[in-house]
């Protein structure tokens, strides 16, 4: 890339990062998985802001949708079922200088990790939260999830899913401290990049479920929704998300919501008739945890020194 | 020290060499904080002392109940004392009740001084009356000396609330028995109370003046304990093992503490969540004992190295997140603060049961370093170094230490830190990205690391099988090179460490090997059976994964070796038990796995630290069997 200096010499831009940069290995995903278009809107949107891949770092747990870190050409970290929240706050800790992102499934946030979800979103530390929910466990092959719907056949429940789905949106809009729910389906990319871009661009933990097609093990859950587009939601608002021309012809029912609103956020993620999509809530003032957590990075080694040997010096006898 | 503001000699008083000092009351009654400020002020006028806190295992136990049992033992002598020792010479007491567990628990001997609260006798109930008069002469016939003293009543002189103060007061007696420099007393309460207002400052002061005069006056009862020579110009400071370590950690240059609250690990990040911050560091109380250690991980990935501290029961949710990092090679400092198991198990009490469970807790094989403190001052030196053999070894290091070292103070030299002792600042340069990820040495297994934010260094951490390229890897080749070089690293470390060094004689009869909080019972009860012409000596491990060298050597120039540990072992004399089905204590089934040698153990699972006297005797019961 070049540029122009004042004295009409050319100045060469040392970094320019394109889609490229940020693609690591080859996606190993099955075709028309979802998680195929995460990932490219997820590239676009790095390669959009120009974040230094260096400083970018994708966690995850285990799961087709944690695999995601393989295929980023960013730092990664493939680590626990579960427990990918524990170890992205903690890098986020004493380095709030890092771009995080979190992929996680819907077995791997909304199940195992659960007790990490709620408090991850009560630390509200600043990274993008992404859950792949394809409402089933893809990676161990069909069994149910937390999300899945009542009758909903998988080989730990050959009769059908036998207690109704648990709601993430509520449960995460219940959450003190909660400061950005947004919900958005695969197959719309633009609203998909616009969602995700959002999320990231918020301060804080951007929350983001995606209803995500998984043709192996749960093609009917994401096909009735498809055929169906009337139980699909779209919030719209000028605070909002920007929602092209296509995204209105996918979805014509279209509400206004403020995302301001916690409580008419609340009331909308609790009507399960319908399938919100959209910003829900976004709070820009929420307090990051990271702004305790790093208190002190600065210090230099001379008054560490300073401040352990008064500590000393208070049993010294 | 000020040692030599006190050789002026007290007329009258005894001079001993050491006493054992307890002060047993229920809970709340600030027998601890008096026992501590006595050790302090004995520290101080130049004493070896440890301190060993009574705790009752429930937060809020019944008044005057046995197992309410709430104190201090203050152990104090001429030389350094690295134990709680064996029977107590003197005991305050504000009620006669808590004294029994301190019996069952062989605390007392024929001798030992009582000085007990005397209100119970006139109690309005009628059954405390009795049971106070029956305990009483209960205690005379086993040759405990009892004095029945008005304690809440000469108290009531000062404070119309001798409840809370009365601790002070048996402190100003105690430094009245002992010919403690009241001035260094008076200045300890000050520091103590700093936070409290002047009043109560003064009051304090008044009361341990009380105390002192209540003693002189009534009871014909003072000894002088000499202090230590050995001392020389050497700046102290008292702490227990928790508080050393905090500092530990503040030492390493760690800025992370992740944690979850668990006894008797807790009260290490009690300390540092007030002073952390003065060093730059933080305490996160995480959700769980799971969330901890990935928290801290998540943070020595990014390049700054963290400590999780815990016991027994967190390491247990801890252990498939700790193969991970083994995995991954991510350095981490997890400090296990060992309390009795299994489950819940002894919350409050000492036990070195998680030694096997710390070198083989995780499923597959996840070598680590692991490393055992033996006193309260390697409770500080040891997460230092805890915290360069995670990075230079891309490891994480286990750090065993135990309730006993926890809430034990003692004496110890200054540490006079460095800069060296701090973690470096994070590397941020540019990553040759021709290197891998983990450019393993074919021979030591050790290998740079990349820190997220170096240009070129990206690559994906993974716990699945990988390549040196850190590309998962599912084919046999990759997964074997992969445990070996992870195994390498501790072949490597061992070849850097020197064998351990033998506490008497290099050869003879009987070896005694140990870790942990034990060091000092041991050498002391090898001292005294050596005093009495048997051929013993003790050998004493601080590296425990890799197990330090040249133990086989050592072995064999005695005639026997047996463990001692607070851990389970079956007892060979018990029923069923045969040398075929024996199960050995921990450190015993590790040395004789690594050695071959025919390793005996002794140990047992009181809830409490080895005495001294246990110990002989177990020694010389040992030596006349091997005589018969
Ligand atoms: C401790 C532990 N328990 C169980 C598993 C097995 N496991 C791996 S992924 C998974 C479920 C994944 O489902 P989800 O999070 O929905 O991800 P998806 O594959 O559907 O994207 C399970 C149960 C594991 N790896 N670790
Ligand atoms: S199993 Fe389902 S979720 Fe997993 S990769 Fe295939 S389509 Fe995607
Ligand atoms: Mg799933």
């Amino acid at each position: 890339m070049f540029g122009m200096n004042a004295d009409w010499s050319l100045e060469v831009f040392e970094r320019y990062f394109t889609i490229g940069d940020y693609a690591g290995g080859e996606a190993r995903w099955c075709p028309g998985c979802g998680d195929h278009g995460i990932l490219t809107a997820v590239h676009k949107i790095l390669r959009d802001e120009q974040i230094p891949p260096e400083t970018t770092v994708c966690v995850s747990g285990i799961g087709c949708s944690s695999r995601m870190p393989h295929y980023m050409g960013t730092f990664g970290f493939h680590g626990l079922h579960g427990r990918a929240l524990p170890i992205a706050c903690g890098i986020k800790s004493r380095r709030p200088e890092l771009d995080v992102w979190v992929s996680t499934g819907d077995g791997d946030c909304f199940s195992i990790g659960t007790a990490h979800w709620i408090h991850a979103i009560r630390y509200n530390m600043d990274m993008t939260l992404l859950v792949f929910d394809n409402g089933v466990y893809g990676l161990t092959k069909k069994q149910t999830s937390p999300t899945s719907p009542l009758g909903f056949k998988t080989n730990t429940h050959p009769g059908g899913a036998i207690l109704p789905p648990l709601n993430p949106l509520s449960v995460t809009l219940g959450i003190t401290n909660v400061s950005f729910v947004a919900q958005v389906v695969d197959w719309s990319p633009p609203l998909l990049y616009e969602v995700i871009k959002a999320a990231h661009r918020h301060k804080g933990t951007g929350f983001v479920r995606i209803i995500q097609r998984c043709p192996v093990f749960s093609d009917s859950l994401s096909k009735s929704l498809q055929n169906d587009p009337d139980r699909v939601l779209l919030l719209q608002h000028e605070n909002g998300i920007p929602i092209d021309a296509s995204a209105k012809r996918q979805f014509s029912n279209l509400i206004e919501h403020d995302p301001s609103d916690l409580s008419a956020a609340r009331e909308i993620a609790q009507d399960v008739s319908r399938v919100p999509v959209g910003l829900l809530y976004r709070n820009p003032d929420a307090p990051c945890y990271e702004t305790l957590t790093s208190r002190g990075v600065e210090f230099t080694a001379r008054k560490r020194l300073a401040g352990l040997n008064a500590a000393l010096d208070r049993f010294t006898i | 020290m000020e040692a030599s503001q006190v050789v002026e000699t007290v007329p009258r008083a005894e001079l001993i060499h050491e006493h054992i000092v307890e002060i047993v009351s229920d809970s709340g009654e600030g027998a601890q904080k008096a026992g501590q400020t006595f050790g302090s002020v004995s520290a101080r006028m130049g004493n070896g002392v440890w301190t060993v806190e009574i705790i009752p295992a429930e937060i809020k136990p019944p008044a005057r109940s046995p197992a309410g049992a709430s104190g201090i033992r203050i152990r104090l002598g001429s030389k350094h004392i690295t134990n709680m020792g064996d029977q107590a010479d003197l005991v305050v007491a504000f009620n006669e009740q808590v004294l029994y567990s301190r019996i069952a628990n062989g605390a007392y001997k024929s001798g030992t001084v009582l000085l007990i609260e005397n209100k119970w006798r006139n109690d309005p109930v009628a059954e405390i009356q009795a049971q106070y008069d029956r305990a009483l002469a209960e205690f005379r016939e086993n040759g405990l000396i009892v004095h029945e003293l008005p304690l809440e009543e000469a108290c009531r002189e000062i404070t119309p609330n001798p409840l809370v103060g009365k601790n002070m007061f048996v402190l100003g007696m105690l430094c009245h028995i002992y010919s403690r420099d009241l001035e260094i007393a008076r200045s300890e309460i000050s520091i103590i109370f700093k936070r409290k207002s002047e009043k109560v400052v003064e009051l304090n002061h008044r009361l341990l003046q009380a105390g002192y005069e209540f003693a002189r006056e009534s009871l014909d009862l003072q000894y002088q304990v000499p202090p230590q020579v050995e001392q020389g110009q050497k700046r102290f400071i008292v702490t227990n093992g928790n508080t050393a370590l905090g500092l530990g950690v503040m030492a390493s240059g760690m800025e992370l503490v992740s944690m979850y609250p668990i006894t008797p690990a807790t009260s290490a990040s009690h300390y540092l969540a007030d002073v952390f911050h003065e060093v730059g560091g933080f305490v996160h109380q995480a959700e769980d004992e799971i969330a901890a250690i990935g928290f801290a991980i998540g943070s020595s990935y990014a390049g700054k190295t963290a400590c999780t501290i815990t016991s027994g029961p967190g390491l247990a949710l801890k252990t498939e997140i700790l193969a991970l990092a083994v995995m991954a090679e991510i350095p981490l400092v997890l400090a296990i603060v060992q309390r009795g198991g299994p489950s819940t198990g002894l919350p409050t009490k000492v036990e070195q049961g998680d030694l096997l469970a710390s070198i083989f807790g995780e499923p597959g094989d996840a070598p680590k370093v692991v490393v055992a403190a033996a006193t309260i001052e390697e409770c500080l030196h040891f997460v230092v170094m805890s915290r360069r053999l995670a990075e230079t070894f891309r490891t994480p290091v286990v750090l065993l230490t135990d309730a006993n070292l926890a809430t034990g103070q003692q004496p110890y030299p200054r540490p006079e830190p460095s800069t060296e002792w701090l973690a470096p600042p994070i590397d941020q340069t540019e990553w040759d990205p021709t290197v891998p990820p983990y450019d393993w040495d074919a021979e030591t297994g050790l290998s740079p690391r990349p820190i997220p934010g170096m240009v070129g260094g990206h690559y994906v951490l993974t716990g699945l099988a990988h390549t040196n390229e850190s590309k998962v890897a599912y084919d046999s080749k990759s997964n074997q090179l992969g445990c070996d070089m992870r195994s390498r690293k501790l072949a490597a470390l061992a070849g850097t460490l020197k064998p351990p060094k033998v506490y008497g004689d290099p050869e003879g009869e009987l070896l005694v090997v140990g870790w942990g909080s034990t060091l000092g019972a041991i050498e002391e009860a090898v001292d005294r059976a050596r005093e009495q012409g048997h051929k013993v000596s003790s050998v004493h491990l601080r590296f425990l994964s890799p197990l330090e060298p040249g133990l086989k050597q050592i072995f064999s120039r005695f005639r026997k070796v047996m463990t001692v540990e607070i851990n389970y072992s079956d007892d060979p004399a018990a029923p069923l038990i045969t040398p075929d089905n024996r199960r050995y204590s921990q450190l015993a089934w590790l040395l004789r796995a690594q050695t071959l040698v025919d390793v005996d153990c002794w140990s047992v699972v009181l809830g409490a630290p080895l005495q001294p006297g246990m110990i002989h005797q177990v020694l010389l019961q040992r030596l006349a069997s091997m005589e018969g």
